[in-house]
């Protein structure tokens, strides 16, 4: 249980049995008046937002988030299928749900799903991840102002830029928080 | 800046004076805590050792001190800060405006800066007069409620900070006045509405700067008013203070007098142009 004062930037609360963060925050209090909490938050589902000013004497439930280790099985529509591989539990998550990791969803790709309670909210998959080249032009010098890179398109259809001696074919190593090209993987 | 202030407050034939900053028995405001320090209380403000000065016919006096309140902390709140407090007997909260008036324009003139202040791209002039506004038309003009009906509806203080506040001191400094006498623990009622209570609140750029009262020098009215807020206190489930006897005792020997507040963190944050008040101190709590 947080009270008022146990509010911050980042803080998950539950309200109306939703989970919420708190994005901005700012204490005021008017002249021998009672402490307020100017609050905006997003909700953690819908990624609605609004604000709201709390007193001293609100409380707030936590809103308890976990994450499990799941495996992508396979798209259906706009629908993501992961399975625990313990409980063989499966849950589906929308394209908005699963956001940018997207780009690096390939068979069997083991990833951390967000749970809040019963509810799948999230996705995030692990920092790097090797990907094929399936599709990339041949390269002739001076071709393009960006130099020593070229766009190719991964086996997730990701576009990625990457350097011009990669090929069709060979694998590379992606950063998922940056969404940019690594290395080159051998084999 | 502390300095022309000084300068100020000697020059006006003010006497400097230093009370402890730990004290027994904090005034019982409902909602302004007092730190505890051992088994006494960092002082919220030295409000009460310097009415017991005035009481002793130390006659207009001034103090430059820290203050502590506990849970206090945003962009305009430290749980530390410093308070520019002053008294004048034989004076009303309407001398503290006019004094206002020629003390701000006076510490600008000594740092060598116009007679305007530029915060956060607006500029505000400190000419006198500044505007005057009573807390009942400043409800008028700004919200839907009258401060009564504010009051009842236990929404006073939220119409206060998110729609009055903002609105303040914008093109010139705003002198907030006459509030309810349930928002004014300490000050004297006024006599023509005794519903009302003779303080004052100065606003600049929707900052709020000065807190002021003509002094409640009514012993039995004190100390009912202590009940209430303690009992208030109690029913918050706020720490109790033990009553202040000897401040209670000598203000029956204190004069008629005025006496005002004012954050010096904030007159800094409006001087350097500062957003918050983080900006205008060496160390936050987050430092240490």
């Amino acid at each position: 249980m947080y009270t008022a004062s146990d509010l911050r930037k980042g803080l998950r609360i539950k309200i109306d049995n939703d989970p919420y963060v708190v994005t901005e925050f700012n204490f005021v209090k008017p002249g021998k008046g009672q402490a307020l909490y100017r609050c905006r938050l997003r909700n953690m589902i819908n990624g609605s937002q609004f604000e709201r000013t709390f007193r001293s004497v609100d409380t707030f439930e936590s809103a308890d988030l976990q994450e499990k280790k799941m495996q992508y099985l396979y798209q259906e529509e706009d629908k993501y299928c992961f399975m625990d591989n313990e409980s063989y539990e499966q849950v589906f998550l929308t394209r908005e749900q699963v956001g940018d990791a997207v780009n690096y969803l390939i068979d069997n790709i083991e990833a951390q799903v967000l749970f809040f309670e019963d509810r799948a909210l999230g996705l995030s998959v692990p920092n790097f991840v090797d990907l094929v080249v399936t599709q990339a032009d041949p390269w002739a010098k001076g071709d393009s102002v960006t130099g020593n890179q070229k766009p190719v398109t991964l086996q997730t259809g990701y576009q990625i830029l990457v350097p011009t001696f990669i090929e069709e074919g060979e694998k590379i190593r992606v950063d998922t928080r940056t969404g940019e090209y690594l290395t080159r993987v051998k084999g | 800046m502390i300095q022309a202030l000084r300068r100020f407050f000697v020059t006006a034939g003010y006497l400097e004076v230093e009370t402890p900053v730990r004290i027994p028995a904090p005034a019982p405001e409902t909602h302004i805590d007092a730190p505890p320090a051992g088994d006494w209380f960092l002082q919220a403000s030295p409000e009460l050792c310097m009415k017991r000065l005035l009481a002793a016919g130390y006659g207009k006096i001034f103090q430059i001190a820290k203050c502590y309140r506990a849970g206090e902390r945003g962009d305009r709140h430290l749980p530390e800060f410093t308070m520019l407090e002053w008294y004048r007997p034989a004076s009303d909260y309407r001398d503290l405006m006019t004094e206002c008036e020629v003390l701000l324009p006076f510490v600008l003139q000594a740092l060598g800066r116009d007679a305007a202040l530029v915060y956060r791209g607006e500029r505000i002039d400190l000419t006198a007069p500044w505007e005057r506004l009573s807390v009942a038309e400043a409800f008028r003009r700004f919200t839907p409620l009258t401060p009564e009906d504010a009051l009842r509806k236990a929404c006073f203080d939220e119409r206060m900070a998110l729609d009055i506040e903002p609105r303040l001191g914008r093109e010139r400094p705003t002198f907030l006045y006459d509030y309810p006498a349930a928002c004014a623990a300490l000050a004297r009622r006024k006599g023509a509405d005794p519903a009302l209570a003779e303080r004052f609140e100065l606003y600049i750029a929707g900052l709020e700067l000065a807190n002021a009262f003509s002094e409640l020098t009514d012993v039995a009215e004190q100390r009912r008013r202590f009940e209430m807020a303690r009992t208030e206190r109690e029913r918050l489930g706020k720490v109790g203070y033990p009553s202040a006897e000897p401040f209670l005792k000598a203000l029956g020997a204190m004069p008629s007098a005025a006496g005002i507040a004012l954050g010096v963190d904030r007159l800094a944050m409006l001087l350097a142009d500062a957003d918050r008040i983080d900006d205008v101190v060496a160390f936050v709590p987050e430092d240490l």
